[in-house]
């Protein structure tokens, strides 16, 4: 026997209610930061402080450069408190932070030692978002590391803000929508170089290229080779030499007979000191080869590379993400602050670190919070300027920025200890911009947002 | 630009307009480069076969012996290039300053003259300095291992290593630093045209004189244990411990003074190897691994057979490296020495020259 149920409640009550009942869950997404609270990875809540995490080589091949960017970090991290001069905070257009911490909260870091290895780094990264809570890693120097903790940050569900990472695979093959690139890359180099090396070298050249056999040095060889033989150079030989071979007389002594003119070296931090040096004994650079002046181009640069190789490096053209000697403000107020601070100029490694840690604090406070999704909405297409290299994009097909270039040369008569390079030519943007679909960076997908839950 | 924007990477790697043939100037270069390279093994394994020889201990700490001699010349450099500040104008952000050295200041072209030598001016100083770290080494830790298995010895002195190498590093930082030879050597021999070859063989000055050195220093160490009377009780004390001690031969000091040798002979490969390669903190790992397939190759605790192993395989690897060869077998530079090793220690278990009873026991 059926029963007969009667409420006080009548439909149209419950109706209302439930629309107020909405509608009060609903207004913290609409009135209160941290609305997002544990709806994603880390999120720090309502605690006091949000902790970043460096994850930088403090030793191995890449351990001077790595010191470079962790004073970069640290200095970015006092001018988020509001600590020192502030910095690029007052350069950079456009920008929400007020020099308070980040939504209010203090900024804290922990740092992580990569040894240049990626499993070391995966490790040391894993460690940082497990068990200190980090919203956010940054850091690199080798592109091999730069990719391997991208990955780990993109299955974690946290941002990764790429320090230094040339390979064009960061942002082609192996780019994932967490992870972020700031510093140019390989294609850009050669894009900025060529038209120069036609200039000064004309078009009948015959190029030996020595190459560090891994995803950096593949993706330089390709690029340059490319862009060389666009301008009438030819390719005598490509050859993979092993990182931190040390010795490099085997790979050069078949240069001598081989009929090139040219030595371009696919080379970077030690193995770049090492194979200059070791090319200039061999007296590459007194030699006539084809009616020429031999010549050696290092597409990739660093000032700390330039101390390394001493003398060798002078009239060698290569480039560069960023020099400190620019005019400009942004570059003119970071480079007094860490100079104030440290005794000595930032390298281009320490800049890149500087503005991506600064660009990932400035997205959290306009999205509101840390959540990954939310601030990778702000970073993807973002545009700004004073960050010393003009206006910049972060390009939202391929989380690549897009800037100008700087085609640098080892200077012959050095004004002081630091004073190595000489800016030869500003590549405008357009002229080293691809489209997404481009063939040198082909193969990958962002994919979706990981928050990480 | 838009040229490149449908171009593959793949298609660029293959891209090779000139290869030359395997004419003789290749292998006549490639030869002295093996026997250049080879006389630099050989060196370098030779204190370690030294050390392993009499002393029976697996010393990896040897690298860094190799370590501390180029930082020795590096000292040596920073010493004689000491310099006054002079406020540097050109700098405006920070208070910089220029460097210029006393010696310069004092003595002029004469004190630029004695900076440019301080590689070889640095080897006075490396002898002692490698001797008294190399007997403080044995004094201090290594002889309280001698009765101890092989595996706590290579605990002990590969912990060693990275002590030193940690303490190089806080001092000198992690970057290579370098160290330029005498700009008399600093170019290339002309060593094509005084053969009546062709042109384009010429080799680096500095890496031939590396390689009469090499050979001086392992002429000397092989005429010490043949020619002199220490050298015949340290021979007899490495065949039979016992029986020289039962003679009343304090043998033990003897072995402490070799150890002390090793570390000179070590510690010279590596002050003359700065020109070649700028040193850092690291470069004594690089070849340590090395020497020991050297040793290994040659016979444990045979000198001999480490100089002929190292001239082996140093040939072996440069001609591993030319192009004509890698074409055939992708990546054959970075394994040859590996895969020779194995085999030479499938046909001849002990080494090319190594005794019965090493390491067998």
């Amino acid at each position: 026997m059926s029963k007969i149920i009667t409420s006080k409640w009548s439909r149209r009550d419950i109706l209302k209610a439930g629309a107020a009942s909405g509608i009060v869950a609903g207004m913290p997404m609409f009135y209160m930061k941290n609305a997002f609270a544990a709806n994603y990875l880390n999120d720090p809540g309502s605690a006091a402080a949000v902790t970043f995490g460096f994850n930088v080589p403090q030793t191995g091949a890449y351990a001077d450069e790595g010191a470079d960017e962790l004073r970069a970090y640290k200095l970015a991290v006092k001018h988020l408190n509001g600590e020192g001069d502030g910095g690029m905070i007052h350069t950079l257009k456009p920008m929400s932070l007020k020099g308070n911490g980040v939504l209010g909260k203090k900024v804290k870091y922990v740092t992580g030692d990569t040894q240049t290895k990626s499993d070391a780094a995966r490790a040391s990264a894993k460690r940082m978002i497990e068990k200190d809570g980090v919203t956010m890693v940054t850091g690199g120097s080798s592109s091999g590391v730069a990719i391997a903790t991208q990955s780990l940050c993109q299955e974690a569900g946290v941002i990764f803000m790429a320090g230094l990472t040339h390979s064009n695979d960061t942002t082609g093959k192996d780019k994932r929508r967490n992870g972020f690139r700031h510093f140019f890359n390989a294609y850009m180099s050669a894009a900025a170089l060529a038209p120069v090396l036609k200039k000064n070298y004309g078009t009948d050249r015959k190029a030996y290229h020595l190459t560090a056999d891994y995803t950096w040095g593949w993706t330089q060889e390709a690029s340059m080779v490319a862009f060389t033989e666009a301008i009438g150079w030819k390719t005598v030989a490509t050859v993979k030499t092993p990182v931190g071979a040390g010795d490099f007389s085997q790979f050069i002594t078949p240069i001598l007979n081989s009929g090139a003119d040219t030595l371009i070296l696919n080379h970077y931090g030690k193995d770049m000191i090492n194979s200059l040096t070791q090319a200039v004994q061999f007296g590459l650079r007194d030699k006539q080869v084809n009616g020429k002046d031999f010549v050696i181009i290092v597409p990739l640069y660093s000032r700390l590379m330039a101390q390394g190789a001493g003398d060798n490096i002078k009239g060698i053209f290569g480039s560069t993400n960023w020099h400190w000697s620019l005019p400009d403000a942004g570059t003119k107020a970071f480079v007094k602050s860490f100079g104030a601070e440290y005794g000595l100029p930032p390298s281009q490694a320490a800049q890149t670190c500087y503005v991506q840690t600064l660009l990932y604090a400035d997205a959290s406070e306009r999205a509101g919070t840390f959540m990954p999704s939310e601030v990778i909405k702000q970073l993807e297409g973002f545009k700004f300027d004073g960050a010393g290299n003009g206006p910049t994009e972060y390009r939202a097909a391929d989380h690549q920025c897009f800037k100008d270039v700087l085609v640098v040369k080892g200077k012959e008569k050095p004004s002081s200890q630091f004073d190595l390079l000489e800016i030869v030519e500003v590549t405008p943007r357009a002229k080293v911009e691809y489209k997404p679909d481009n063939k040198f960076f082909a193969g990958g997908k962002l994919g979706p947002a990981n928050n990480g839950v | 630009m838009a040229a490149f924007q449908g171009r593959s990477c793949e298609c660029t790697y293959s891209l090779i307009h000139y290869s030359p043939g395997l004419d003789v100037d290749a292998i006549f270069l490639q030869i002295i480069n093996g026997l250049d390279k080879g006389a630099a093994y050989a060196l370098i394994a030779l204190g370690l076969t030294l050390v392993f020889g009499t002393l029976g201990v697996v010393n990896f700490a040897h690298g860094a012996l190799f370590m501390l001699g180029a930082f020795t010349t590096v000292s040596t450099q920073a010493l004689l290039t000491m310099s006054m500040k002079i406020r540097d104008t050109s700098i405006t952000f920070f208070e910089a300053y220029k460097e210029v050295p006393y010696l310069q200041v004092w003595w002029g072209d004469t004190g630029k003259a004695i900076i440019d030598y301080a590689v070889p001016i640095s080897l006075l100083l490396v002898i002692p300095v490698m001797l008294l770290i190399g007997l403080l080494m044995e004094r201090g830790l290594i002889r309280h291992f001698y009765k101890r298995i092989p595996a706590d010895q290579i605990l002990m002195t590969f912990g060693l290593a990275i002590v030193l190498q940690e303490i190089i590093k806080a001092n000198f930082g992690a970057n290579p630093i370098p160290v330029p030879a005498p700009e008399i050597v600093a170019g290339s021999a002309q060593i094509g045209s005084w053969l009546g070859m062709s042109d384009a063989i010429v080799y680096p000055w500095w890496r031939l004189i590396y390689f009469l050195f090499s050979l001086l220093v392992i002429g000397a160490v092989f005429a010490f244990l043949q020619l002199t009377t220490f050298g015949m009780v340290v021979r007899a004390g490495m065949h039979n411990r016992e029986m020289v001690g039962l003679l009343g031969i304090n043998i033990e000091r003897k072995f402490t003074i070799v150890f002390g040798l090793g570390a000179v002979v070590a510690g010279l490969a590596g002050a003359m190897y700065t020109p070649i390669l700028p040193p850092d903190y690291n470069m004594g790992m690089n070849f340590l691994v090395l020497s020991f397939v050297v040793v290994v190759v040659g016979g444990m605790g045979s000198l001999g057979g480490a100089v002929i192993a190292g001239f082996l395989l140093g040939i072996l690897q440069s001609f591993a490296s030319m192009n004509q060869v890698n074409s055939i077998i992708p990546g054959i530079d970075q394994i040859i020495i590996y895969l020779v090793a194995i085999l030479i220690i499938l046909v001849r278990p002990r080494g090319l020259m190594g005794r019965e009873g090493v390491m067998e026991d």
